[in-house]
């Protein structure tokens, strides 16, 4: 009963967000193709220019955002939070992994290199993808549920407050900066502005789809483990050996460790109702 | 932050000396009457640290000599007997980050390994004196490698005198020891009781020390130069010091929640 209930408030609006997301990266596309004049100078291949650069400024966010869920965290030690931050982050690599490699082919197809140094966006966001890159190797390389918590959520706050201080360190570090023409949608025309406010809005609509599709599969992984426990020490089985081996399973399968402190938290509030 | 406040008092003084080796007997005294404060508990620490830096010699030996070596192991990969301006700043910067990894690697070891973390959460001390003490001791680890490895690389690689440059250069020293001492901090207590915490370390404190380097390294670039040494740019120190008054600020809030078992 109380269960479902739960697994209903977490999937709450998913189908709606779904839905809102289709709906808006398909009219973002169709602006994309049909509606967005063909920029003078770089042709069809600024088009990429509607997908690169939300994805970075969604991905950056991200990675803030992921920060102040961790403080979050570390004010009322609710490990939600922390869970919170971790799919905020891991959403976040992915995105930025997106983003290098959209303006890569970019940076290719306008100044014929794979890689431009001199483009202090883009080289920043090289240096804070790589200290997120950590954050996984970091958790995973600690324990105690409580302890990985904790010290991802610091490292969480610190990445975070890096991520703006090293932006404005390499902008200053490049001598010169590269023109660029579609800096921001300030100096776009109409057309082109609107369509890259429709691109980010969808792009922002799917990170958020994506995030709450990970939370609830992972709650709702967490409380099938919690009642197939129950249901093992109802049924009157080996009650030790159930356990040890379904925590076994439960860590070795467990994409985020976190997951697994939600586990044992539920299977503990499930046990209070069982008895 | 709560509960090693309200540890008894007594259980201070054997549980440091079982952990340190180093007792201290008169902050153990006046322990007895009420917790010292932030000042002398820095002050201990300071002391038991290089206390056990001295007898042990683990890390400053190593990071001097490994500097050296790179300074050869540069020599021959460049095939250059001298360097200056950008190229001299960026070998001398890159070898002193690497040879502080060394020490950041090591810096929390022996509190993980043997009981000092445990010892000093008994103690009923505020927190934040142990982050103070080991960006304390690091600074000092990397003061004594720059005097050898500076010297060392003024004699083995650069070719414009270093004598001129030296005032500037101090100054472009201090700053980015003081940010590698607090981000090597912060970064040795996040990854020590890891389970790969010799790798984990580095990893995590090069891209935080990248804006480091740049200014470190920019700032040094026109001391090094081959015609006339000028004096670094103000913007290059201005940006340091600020990314070390950051970083100082973030590693105060958030070290004690490193400490927290």
């Amino acid at each position: 009963m109380d269960s479902s209930r739960n697994a209903h408030r977490y999937g709450k609006g998913l189908r709606a967000l779904s839905i809102s997301t289709v709906a808006v990266i398909t009219i973002a596309l169709g602006l994309v193709f049909f509606y967005a004049p063909l920029e003078a100078e770089q042709g069809f291949l600024q088009k990429i220019f509607y997908l690169h650069v939300p994805l970075a400024i969604i991905a950056l966010c991200g990675f803030v955002i992921g920060g102040l869920l961790a403080i979050q965290y570390l004010r009322t030690r609710d490990a939600r939070w922390d869970m919170r931050s971790y799919v905020t982050i891991h959403m976040s690599l992915i995105f930025a992994l997106g983003g290098l490699i959209t303006g890569s082919i970019w940076a290719k197809g306008s100044w014929g290199h794979w890689w431009v140094w001199s483009e202090p966006t883009l080289v920043s966001f090289l240096i804070v993808f790589l200290l997120y890159a950590t954050y996984q190797p970091l958790r995973f390389a600690i324990e105690d549920p409580e302890r990985q918590a904790r010290y991802a959520s610091v490292f969480a706050i610190t990445a975070g407050a890096f991520v703006p201080l090293n932006f404005i360190a390499v902008r200053l570090s490049t001598a010169y900066l590269h023109p660029r023409v579609l800096e921001s949608s300030s100096n776009l025309p109409t057309p082109m502005a609107v369509t890259f406010l429709v691109s980010l809005l969808g792009m922002t609509l799917l990170f958020a789809t994506l995030c709450k599709l990970e939370l609830t599969a992972k709650h709702t992984r967490a409380q099938l483990r919690a009642l197939r426990r129950r249901a093992d020490r109802r049924s009157g089985a080996d009650s030790h050996s159930g356990w040890a081996g379904e925590a076994q399973r439960g860590s070795s399968r467990s994409a985020a460790p976190a997951l697994h402190h939600a586990t044992t938290m539920t299977a503990r509030s499930a046990a209070r109702q069982g008895s | 932050m709560t509960a090693g406040f309200q540890a008894p008092a007594r259980a201070r003084p054997a549980a440091e000396q079982e952990a340190t080796g180093a007792p201290d007997a008169a902050a153990t005294e006046s322990s007895r009457a009420r917790p010292p404060g932030i000042a002398a508990t820095v002050g201990a620490l300071l002391r038991k640290e290089l206390l056990v830096e001295l007898r042990t010699l683990e890390s400053v030996p190593g990071m001097s000599l490994f500097a050296v070596t790179t300074f050869v192991v540069f020599h021959f990969a460049l095939n250059r007997s001298s360097v200056e301006g950008d190229l001299a700043a960026g070998i001398l910067w890159v070898t002193l980050l690497f040879a502080a990894i060394l020490g950041i690697n090591r810096l929390f070891v022996a509190d993980a390994d043997q009981g000092g973390f445990d010892g000093f959460l008994l103690a009923p001390v505020n927190r934040s004196a142990l982050l103070f003490a080991k960006a304390l001791t690091l600074l000092c680890y990397l003061v004594v490698l720059e005097l050898i490895a500076v010297p060392a690389f003024a004699l083995l690689l650069l070719g414009p005198p270093l004598g001129r440059a030296l005032p500037d250069l101090l100054a472009v020293l201090a700053l980015g020891d003081l940010g590698v001492a607090v981000i090597g901090t912060l970064v040795a207590a996040l990854a020590v009781r890891t389970r790969a915490r010799d790798l984990l370390g580095p990893l995590l404190a090069l891209p935080l020390l990248v804006p480091v380097v740049i200014g470190c390294a920019r700032a040094t670039e026109p001391l090094f130069s081959a015609t006339r040494a000028t004096a670094p740019a103000a913007r290059w120190l201005l940006t340091l010091g600020l990314y070390d008054l950051v970083f100082g600020l973030i590693a105060f809030a958030l070290f004690d929640f490193l400490l927290e078992d």
